[in-house]
């Protein structure tokens, strides 16, 4: 079955893109260039990246839409200003992860940011909260662009002034082209940028700016190492439906107020492991050498015993080294702990390391 | 000169007397992209045709380097484990992977020619 194309698919074709499948889409792998050479660009110049696979799901209600949701987000969404986003997820009643994602308060509601595989699940998962008077679109007439990299708002505030005045998190409506877009400061790649929701009819022109700005094109592949660097999870690899946010490292993405007083799918199960620890945790890992510890590679003991398993792995071409995530059972998650990584039958050295693997560069 | 045959799994083979030496493709590290590690076999190994001889990665995945031909490895190259971008600079000259001595020199003969290989990626791009 052909996948879905975005707005961008003809422009991506011209840019040399090679395409492969990605949760029900074409979207491109790499460029031209090679993940490689997309990668460097993005952290020493800037990289723009199609991410209009993904859900631009709205929302519309007075408080009671607020309360709905905070049954399945952990987020402090009544706390929430106008313009400002957190990052957060989708619960189960297990406190599972069903979906990770950013949320941002709007004048009328909230707009939340959805993985493009889980995005008709996600949108089931949050209507059995919801109520008559709450409206919600996903919104398909939409593109999101986003760019990244040091020189990302510099280039940016030349099309649209205003957006350099943005904090990390936060977002606004700018105008362009007889058009209002929303623009928020934010990416996955632990650099400086923005994400830009865009009509697809105005995107082509966008696109066309970034590029006589000599912003490179950057596919999946350089988005994947270079969130890797950035400690940043890939929904459905490094969560999933099983692991919870404790388990996952990212206990600092549920509120205080929120763990605290709960009211949230799966908050017993998750107060529970916030005072006692969870039985394994994700880390970060450093094979070493040059051996690249895959997804599902073993990760081992000194003394050979199974400790856990990598769910992310690559080459981290800023680290110039191999870099991975993985779960690994609580007691061997300090950095610097020695552990073995089964590779091809072979057992090799590395080491549990701290996150990130690459520093951000975030204008507070 | 040495003469230079094809695999359908993209390596290629050059023989001196009873030494080949084999390499993968140019067109299969395009396939491939940046290549970030490579491990090849060490001498006194043993290899029959098709078998599973060595390993590059890119950083999208891992794929193994099978030996087109039977014989004894006598040098895997080092060069290209301590270097792997290497291999996308010059995959058919400096970047090889290993020599053999070979045993059957008529499994050398049946591979594709140049312009055979050619004519193959034509037909199969991926």
């Amino acid at each position: 079955m052909e996948g879905q194309k975005t707005a961008l698919y003809n422009i991506h074709k011209n840019l040399g893109a090679k395409f492969v499948p990605f949760a029900g889409y074409e979207m491109p792998i790499q460029y031209k260039d090679g993940i490689v050479k997309e990668h460097i660009s993005t952290r020493t110049y800037a990289g723009f990246f199609d991410v209009s696979h993904m859900g631009q799901f709205f929302l519309e209600g007075d408080e009671t839409l607020t309360e709905a949701l905070e049954r399945i987000i952990p987020a402090d969404l009544k706390s929430l200003k106008i313009n400002h986003s957190k990052y957060s997820f989708l619960l189960n009643n297990d406190g599972g992860i069903i979906d990770d994602l950013i949320v941002t308060k709007t004048e009328k509601g909230f707009c939340i940011i959805l993985n493009a595989a889980c995005k008709e699940n996600d949108i089931k998962q949050i209507s059995k909260f919801l109520g008559k008077n709450h409206k919600h679109v996903l919104n398909n007439d939409l593109s999101l662009i986003a760019l990244q990299g040091p020189k990302s708002v510099e280039i940016l505030e030349k099309l649209i002034p205003g957006v350099s005045n943005l904090k990390f998190m936060t977002g606004n409506k700018f105008n362009y082209d007889n058009e209002k877009l929303y623009i928020t400061r934010s990416g996955y790649t632990g650099e400086d940028g923005f994400e830009i929701s865009i009509s697809n009819k105005k995107v082509e022109k966008l696109i066309n700016f970034l590029v006589l700005n000599e912003v490179k094109p950057i596919g999946l592949g350089a988005r994947d190492t270079l969130r890797l660097e950035a400690g940043l999870c890939l929904y459905g690899h490094d969560l999933n439906e099983k692991i919870n946010p404790v388990e996952a490292n990212l206990k600092w993405a549920i509120a205080k107020k929120r763990k605290d007083v709960g009211g949230f799918n799966g908050w017993d199960k998750i107060k529970d492991l916030l005072s006692k620890g969870s039985e394994k945790i994700r880390v970060g890992i450093k094979p070493e050498g040059k051996v690249i510890a895959r997804e599902n590679t073993k990760i081992f003991s000194r003394d050979d015993n199974e400790i856990g398993f990598v769910t992310s792995g690559t080459f981290g071409p800023s680290v110039n080294a191999p870099v991975a995530m993985g779960y690994v059972k609580s007691s061997f998650a300090k950095a610097g702990t020695s552990i073995k990584l089964e590779v091809r039958g072979k057992k090799y050295e590395g080491k549990v390391s701290e996150l990130p693997f690459y520093k951000k560069s975030y204008v507070k | 000169m040495s003469e230079k045959k094809f695999s359908k799994k993209h390596e290629w083979v050059s023989l001196e007397g009873d030494i080949a030496t084999v390499g993968i493709t140019k067109h299969a590290t395009e396939l491939l992209g940046d290549i970030v590690f490579a491990e090849v076999p060490d001498a006194g190994k043993s290899l029959d045709k098709e078998g599973q001889a060595a390993v590059v990665e890119s950083t999208k995945a891992a794929s193994d380097v099978y030996s087109p031909i039977s014989g004894e490895i006598t040098e895997g190259n080092k060069a290209i484990v301590d270097d792997p971008s290497s291999i996308n600079a010059d995959p058919e000259g400096a970047s090889w992977f290993f020599k053999l001595k070979i045993k059957n020199k008529g499994e050398f003969d049946s591979l594709m020619s140049k312009e055979e290989y050619e004519k193959f990626c034509k037909e199969n791009p991926n």
